[in-house]
């Protein structure tokens, strides 16, 4: 065959990556992403202008961070690169994107998505509040543009992040007044065997904890978030929790980072129809991929934390692994089989190290169950928990997006992304079904929302 | 502390300020700010919120800074909506924060 068109969306650990498979074996690739830069979250690179060294800004990560932007530089002349375009939309063999306002139709013959994850978030009375942000906003604004998002900031929710945000916002300077953790201690301990899969990535949790509570951070695990107090027009003023013994704790701040984990932005695959699994573990819906990657669709694959959230390293091996599965089922070059067989095995390590996060920082998907009625669930709307529970007891919309299409819960500007958990959650309880019978919030086009005149403009080329 | 009023500014800055201050243009009211920043930053860096939420009587400050919630839209003085944390703030850039959708709102 001729000169094969493949298409990556992604320019993080698994986008880059899966170029770099592809420029290594003749193949010149178009890579879009929506940011201005390479990196993609976890190693998103800071604007020209900014100074801070690799260190300061990746802390144990710095040399992967490094690497990756490297190879990405490496690879800049070799591939077609698409910064700031939003893929937004997919056909059989054609990729929708839009620039500045521009639609485009980018033609392919395999389409490999890399197109990473957002927080995942369970509500708490007061997280419309001005001044509560998700955990990577947290992140992104000391890392990508040198500020903290409050003069006094509380972490909350679980997960390892919650730790490594709330300590490099200690380095950095800032004013870190609490990290309230959803997830009981003894949780991490049961965990030990499945988390020792990579003694690296423990060793360094521990280390963060530790480096917190040296520096004088109230640290508390097992809390169930009460509310983020404030004020409409003022914003976010404090926080209360409840902890394991049912006391309630105070605290002041301006500022609240809120993260549970991780859930995977896998709009371009549901638009495609790829086949969806229920993962109990996390539980959420995830599109179905074979072990190198290949999708229920022909022709499509996907890899990194857009469809396993494995993390950064699993990321940029699942990447490579992908584009060779690529370029082997194309007919271009048949996979080294020893390498597959290595990636293979680094990518069933990131799995159990994966499901280990999972058993010591879990979903508190009974939180949602237990939120008060008033609750805003969804905050572009500000459709509450009452609102949505009497979707279901009233209404009978025992499907996610029947209560969708009857409440509005998951239907504003972020189209579910913030909410459409929790919301199934609360479904799934008011019904008195288990959750995977809820379904999920089905991904449309436009993945994103965009300006009609852009795509009248692509209409009339 | 006020409980009451909204705060002077919601962001703080914790280094990289040795870059060139620029000036942006709040609802018509000058703003300092430098260059790198994102529209977010700069704003924010001056007073405590992007917008006022078309459902409710709360104001917003963004969300998830990566561009996937859509909370931090604003307008430019054309008009064109701008996603703020994913636009590069420029020297002289006129903002204005109360959409047109609220405004419709309130006088319907």
């Amino acid at each position: 065959m001729g000169q094969a068109r493949i298409a990556i969306v992604g320019a993080g650990p698994a986008g880059v990556r899966a170029a770099q498979a592809l420029v290594e074996r003749g193949v010149r690739p178009v890579v879009v992403d929506e940011g201005r830069r390479d990196g993609g979250q976890i190693y998103r690179r800071q604007p020209d202008g900014f100074t801070r060294p690799y260190a300061k800004l990746y802390g144990t990560e710095a040399d992967k961070a490094q690497a990756l932007h490297r190879s990405f530089d490496q690879l800049r002349d070799r591939i077609e690169w698409r910064a700031e375009t939003l893929a937004w939309h997919l056909e059989p063999h054609a990729l929708h994107v839009v620039r500045n306002g521009e639609a485009e139709v980018l033609p392919f013959d395999a389409l490999i998505v890399c197109s990473g994850a957002t927080d995942r978030l369970m509500p708490v009375p007061g997280w419309d509040l001005a001044g509560c942000y998700s955990l990577g906003a947290a992140q992104i604004s000391l890392k990508s543009q040198a500020c903290a998002i409050g003069r006094r900031v509380v972490f909350m929710g679980t997960g390892p992040l919650l730790y490594l945000v709330a300590s490099q916002y200690v380095a950095a300077g800032a004013q870190v007044e609490a990290v309230l953790d959803t997830s009981a201690s003894v949780l991490r301990l049961r965990a030990l065997p499945r988390l020792a899969a990579r003694p690296g990535a423990l060793l360094n949790g521990l280390k963060l904890v530790a480096s917190l509570r040296r520096a004088g951070v109230h640290v508390m695990t097992g809390v169930t978030p009460v509310e983020i107090g404030g004020s409409p027009r003022r914003g976010v003023t404090g926080v209360r929790v409840r902890d394991g013994r049912g006391r309630e704790h105070a605290f002041e701040c301006d500022a609240v980072a809120l993260g549970y984990h991780l859930r995977s932005e896998a709009q371009l695959a549901d638009i495609a129809r790829c086949e969806f699994r229920f993962d109990a573990a996390s539980r959420q819906w995830l599109p179905r991929i074979d072990q190198d990657g290949r999708s229920s669709v022909k022709g499509m694959y996907l890899a990194g934390d857009g469809v396993r959230l494995s993390g950064a390293d699993g990321a940029e091996a699942a990447g490579r692994l992908a584009a060779l599965t690529c370029l082997a089922d194309l007919g271009i070059e048949r996979s080294d089989r020893a390498e597959v067989v290595q990636l293979r095995a680094a990518l069933d390590k990131m799995e159990r190290f994966r499901q280990g996060l999972l058993q010591a920082f879990p979903w508190p998907h009974r939180a949602a169950a237990a939120l008060p009625d008033s609750t805003v669930v969804c905050r572009c709307e500000v459709v509450t928990a009452g609102e949505l529970r009497t979707a279901v007891s009233e209404l009978g919309a025992c499907e996610i997006n029947r209560a969708k299409a009857l409440c509005r819960v998951g239907m504003g500007r972020c189209q579910g992304r913030y909410c459409g958990h929790a919301a199934a959650e609360i479904v799934a309880h008011a019904a008195g079904i288990p959750l995977e019978q809820v379904g999920r919030i089905r991904g449309q086009g436009p993945v994103k929302p965009l300006s009609v005149s852009a795509l009248a403009v692509g209409g009339a080329e | 502390m006020d409980s009451k009023n909204p705060p002077e500014r919601r962001f703080v800055r914790l280094g990289e300020t040795e870059r060139r201050a620029i000036q942006v243009w709040i609802d018509g009211r000058p703003a300092h700010a430098l260059e790198g920043d994102t529209l977010l930053v700069a704003l924010l860096s001056s007073r405590g919120h992007l917008r006022h939420s078309e459902f409710s009587d709360g104001v917003r400050s963004g969300f998830c800074l990566m561009g996937a919630c859509q909370d931090c839209w604003v307008r430019d003085e054309q008009g064109q909506r701008l996603r703020s944390c994913s636009t590069p703030a420029r020297d002289g850039m006129r903002i204005l924060t109360s959409a047109q959708e609220v405004e419709w709102a309130r006088l319907a």
